[in-house]
């Protein structure tokens, strides 16, 4: 979350990492309501303390979300909102909360992202590479293999940081067998997705196809 | 020569078995992970887009491709191999066609289909007996 003077549009840097075993911000996690529904979208929320006699012209906070709809991507600025700042919905308002669209959504790249996650024993550090076309869709990835390789719930995952990095600089050797402009692979083994058509059948299905 | 001939590679021509875009063919311009790749066909009306290799059925044909090739060297690269016209002479093409006729056929058509294969099983059958007639004597 950064503040921004003005109309300065600069990138959100995000919330700070937890520190080793002691969460700087207690995870008193009173929003179980973000759920990775379908494809995430990315949002960018501006909101600020409504102001007051004390402050008449309160700073502008700015955010990026991954959220399934506005909804729940205002409901998430808050979120974190609260847990940053002193700022509240009830004592803040949203300035702006636009849909922001890949650049180039047809061009394959390589997306590092850092965040933090509550396990069952502790809260924890990460940093992943997905490969994919869009920010959104690689958040997406990213919480769909977070619950799956660690069991880690939606609400219980900060995206701290998304970022689009060059192939030099992928660490994790899954991102980096595909950086390869000669990359070749068979199809062996292709088991068969019809497994109802048919149902009932006196021969097992073929498996090669070249 | 490997057990594998066809892979997934830039260039690759491959058809595209379920989804919106079933029945048409496309090239593979790179691979995005190891269930998805990218793929663009402009000259069968497959817009460029990410596509699961579960959908994906590789053929025989190749484009010389670059996996950063943009949608106009598909274009020329398709139109110079010609790959829809050799891709209608391909076998698998044609069951396809005959496949998708059969599934037209109203009545009289499937009344027109025995009558021509009675006609031909007859003609089989009158020669065949002749050469056994003539294997006898």
């Amino acid at each position: 979350m950064i503040r921004i003077e003005r109309e300065d549009f600069v990138l959100a840097k995000g919330y700070p990492k937890c520190n080793a075993s002691i969460c700087l911000f207690p995870c008193v996690c009173s929003s179980f309501n973000m759920k990775a529904k379908g494809e995430l979208r990315e949002y960018e929320v501006i909101g600020r303390h409504l102001p007051t006699q004390k402050d008449p012209v309160p700073k502008l906070y700015k955010m990026r979300i991954f959220a399934p709809d506005n909804v729940v991507a205002k409901s998430r600025f808050w979120y974190f909102c609260n847990r940053i700042k002193k700022i509240k919905k009830s004592v803040g308002e949203i300035v702006s909360c636009r849909r922001i669209y890949d650049k180039s959504p047809l061009k394959i790249k390589n997306f590092a992202i850092w965040l933090r996650y509550d396990s069952r024993s502790g809260t924890h550090n990460m940093y992943r590479e997905y490969r994919d076309m869009t920010v959104s869709k690689a958040v997406t990835q990213c919480y769909r293999d977070m619950g799956a390789r660690h069991r880690a719930r939606s609400h219980s995952i900060q995206i701290l940081k998304v970022e689009q990095i060059p192939a030099s600089k992928c660490r994790r050797p899954h991102v980096k067998q595909f950086h390869n402009s000669k990359i070749r692979f068979p199809l062996p083994h292709r088991v068969t997705a019809r497994l109802h058509r048919p149902r009932f059948t006196t021969r097992r299905p073929n498996t090669f196809f070249q | 020569m490997g057990v594998y001939k066809h892979f997934v590679q830039p260039g690759r021509v491959a058809f595209i078995s379920h989804g919106k875009d079933a029945g048409k063919l496309c090239v593979i311009i790179d691979a995005i992970d190891c269930n998805r790749v990218l793929v663009d066909g402009p000259c069968s009306g497959v817009s460029r887009q990410e596509v699961n290799l579960k959908r994906i059925h590789l053929t025989k044909f190749r484009l010389k491709l670059a996996h950063t090739a943009r949608t106009k060297i598909v274009r020329k690269q398709w139109k110079a191999a010609d790959i829809t016209k050799k891709w209608q002479e391909t076998n698998w093409a044609k069951k396809l066609e005959a496949k998708k006729r059969r599934a037209k056929m109203n009545d009289f058509d499937r009344y027109k289909l025995m009558r021509a294969k009675q006609a031909r099983n007859r003609i089989i059958r009158t020669e065949y007996n002749k050469q056994i007639k003539k294997r006898r004597t």
